[in-house]
């Protein structure tokens, strides 16, 4: 600060070539996000359809949206699919455990499980689809050779969210796999053979020193997976483009994709993604003070 | 933009530290042979290892195997595909629907504008992202924390609840149906990159910021010179990350654009997924499937340390 006192033509140079250098992002935050994010506030208390100017209207949407069935039924689906998160980050963490022991091929297999990362949504949507096809898709005919006849997963209500879930975590499992395979490795040897010459189990191990080191991993893909869950779209779209059999696999997004695209009610969709927005913004919230308790608990 | 918008804290990177697979894959007990019979535990550890590695290739075959299938399928005839038992190698090999997807299709053209998007956004992009994140790190300017920290909530609003007035905001200018949407928003900048970038930086020294004003360097000349050389390795690992999600991105190009020569990859798969699974032409689909995933995957085997280093890092402090 004292420098500032001495220098300051020389600082003003340099406050205005940082200016210039941040520009370009802060204008693009202000145009894409901040205006959009109040516009989208603003247009949740009016009936718009994007085409004529908004009319107010007040809080009906929000009460209207309480009393959609396909709302709440869209809202329930895409907590229903969460489902797949812990089980994926308990299979993760099995792998990495399996892939930090020191042995031949743990290169090979880190590549082979991040292949579905890296593949887009959109093709592997479409593989899917095809292999959770009733009558000669992939896994219909795998269970056919162990006698079981499988359902037509992405026509049958019961079974279409569960199938969904069984591709989000093919899908996102080489990802969280990695993290913990990185977080794994940092771990200090030496708090494993202390334990161990203190009598401490495998499973001891495990609970005591190996869960609470990979917490930090576990926070981050906690919130990050519950945040690109609660947006889950393309593979509802491209396998179920109807929303599913009796709604089934609708999730919000699509279905705010639908209002305000489809059936032109931009004023209600516009609600909807306010309150997603919402949503958000709570996860995330609710999951940095529950983290804050967590690492004060550890320490 | 990309389905995780995801708000990492990476420390700087260490290529020396313990990054997953960097480690010798020789196992660690040594090799036994005549004089040495091999201990008790290293028995049992190379026994749990054969162990491992039977479960780790079930997985694998987990993993691989819906696209492999896509592949054979991609092969088949269309009688073939209804097969039983399912053919694994397909009987005959039809190349030829290798053939009819370019025909089948605006392929090319879905190809051509996911490169002009891709490339674009993520070249003007990490340009404008790796100058703010020098200036952020290791520039004095009024606001700076507010300018950032501003940036950085802007990553827990989620897309969809911007796309209705971004969409509006562009249908005004009459820019739907064209690529225009998909570029422009991008171009000023990533936040996660910036946030990356200047994480990184934060290892570079002042002191050699300070020699070369000294030395009467201007600041864009010390970020070309001095700066941008540093940094390159983790430029590249988050520019290929954003050149997958941009190019994998599927929500934005569907609201924008309509019209089949101005699709992207994504949009061009999709709609033939629609189209011709009416005519139940499955090995169509397939190898136009498999062809849009080719890209990635080539980028992936080439550049995978690189990739799986970054993610690596990305989360490890999460």
């Amino acid at each position: 600060m004292s420098t500032s006192t001495r220098r300051p033509r020389l600082h003003r140079q340099e406050h205005l070539t940082a200016l210039a250098f941040v520009a370009l992002p802060v204008i693009g935050f202000l145009l894409f996000t901040l205006y959009p994010m109040l516009f989208s506030i603003y247009a949740s208390f009016t009936d718009w359809n994007g085409l004529t100017a908004p009319v107010f209207s007040g809080l009906d949407n929000y009460i209207a949206m309480f009393q959609d069935p396909y709302f709440l039924e869209a809202m329930y689906n895409t907590f229903y699919l969460m489902i797949g998160i812990p089980i994926g980050l308990v299979i993760s963490l099995a792998l990495a455990l399996a892939m930090n022991r020191k042995m031949r091929g743990s290169t090979f297999f880190r590549t082979v499980y991040y292949v579905p990362v890296i593949s887009s949504i959109a093709a592997v949507a479409i593989l899917w689809q095809w292999a959770f096809n009733g009558d000669f898709g992939l896994i219909n005919q795998t269970l056919a050779l162990v006698g079981i006849d499988g359902p037509n997963w992405l026509q049958d209500a019961n079974m279409v969210k569960p199938a969904l879930i069984i591709m989000a975590i093919w899908k996102g499992l080489g990802f969280s796999m990695l993290l913990y395979l990185a977080a794994l490795q940092s771990v200090p040897r030496h708090l494993y053979e202390a334990a161990a010459l203190d009598g401490a189990g495998a499973w001891q191990q495990f609970r005591h020193i190996t869960v609470p080191m990979v917490r930090p991993v576990t926070f981050f893909l906690v919130v990050t997976s519950v945040i690109a869950g609660s947006q889950v779209f393309v593979e509802i779209d491209i396998m179920t483009p109807t929303g599913g059999p009796e709604f089934s696999s609708a999730t919000i997004v699509w279905y705010i994709w639908q209002k305000a695209f489809d059936n032109l009610q931009m004023g209600y969709a516009s609600a909807m993604s306010v309150v997603l927005g919402l949503m958000v913004f709570l996860i995330t919230f609710i999951q940095f003070r529950l983290n804050r308790r967590n690492q004060f608990s550890i320490d | 933009m990309s389905s995780q918008r995801v708000l990492p804290s990476p420390p700087p990177l260490k290529p020396e530290s313990g990054l997953p697979g960097r480690r010798s894959t020789r196992p660690a007990s040594a090799p036994a042979d005549a004089a040495n019979p091999p201990s008790v535990a290293e028995k049992r550890h190379r026994l749990g290892n054969i162990l491992v590695t039977v479960i780790l290739s079930l997985g694998a075959v987990i993993m691989i195997a819906p696209l492999l299938w896509t592949f054979s399928t991609s092969l088949k005839t269309r009688e073939g595909v209804f097969s039983l038992p399912p053919q694994w190698i397909p009987d005959p090999f039809v190349w030829d629907n290798y053939v009819r997807i370019w025909t089948a299709g605006p392929l090319l053209s879905g190809i051509q504008n996911s490169l002009i998007i891709a490339c674009t956004v993520t070249v003007v992009g990490t340009l404008f992202s790796a100058l703010a994140a020098f200036a952020f790190a290791k520039m004095r300017m009024p606001y700076k924390n507010v300018l950032f920290l501003s940036q950085l909530a802007a990553l827990m609003v989620p897309f969809p609840t911007l796309m209705i007035p971004q969409f509006t905001m562009f249908a005004s200018i009459g820019w739907v149906d064209t690529l225009l949407p998909l570029i422009v928003p991008f171009i000023f900048g990533n936040i996660i990159m910036i946030f990356f970038l200047r994480q990184y930086l934060s290892s570079v020294p002042d002191s050699i910021i300070e020699a070369a004003r000294i030395d009467g360097a201007s600041f864009l000349q010390i970020f070309f010179r001095l700066i941008f050389p540093v940094i390159k390795p983790a430029i590249a690992a988050q520019f290929i990350l954003w050149f997958m999600a941009v190019w994998n991105d599927y929500l934005a190009p569907i609201i924008y654009l309509n019209s089949p020569e101005v699709q992207t990859l994504q949009l061009v798969i999709a709609n033939f997924n629609a189209q011709y699974a009416i005519q139940t032409d499955y090995p169509l689909i397939m190898a136009a499937s498999f062809v849009a995933l080719l890209p990635v995957l080539i980028v992936f085997i080439v550049f995978q340390r690189q990739i799986i280093e970054s993610i690596a890092l990305t989360g490890s402090k999460g």
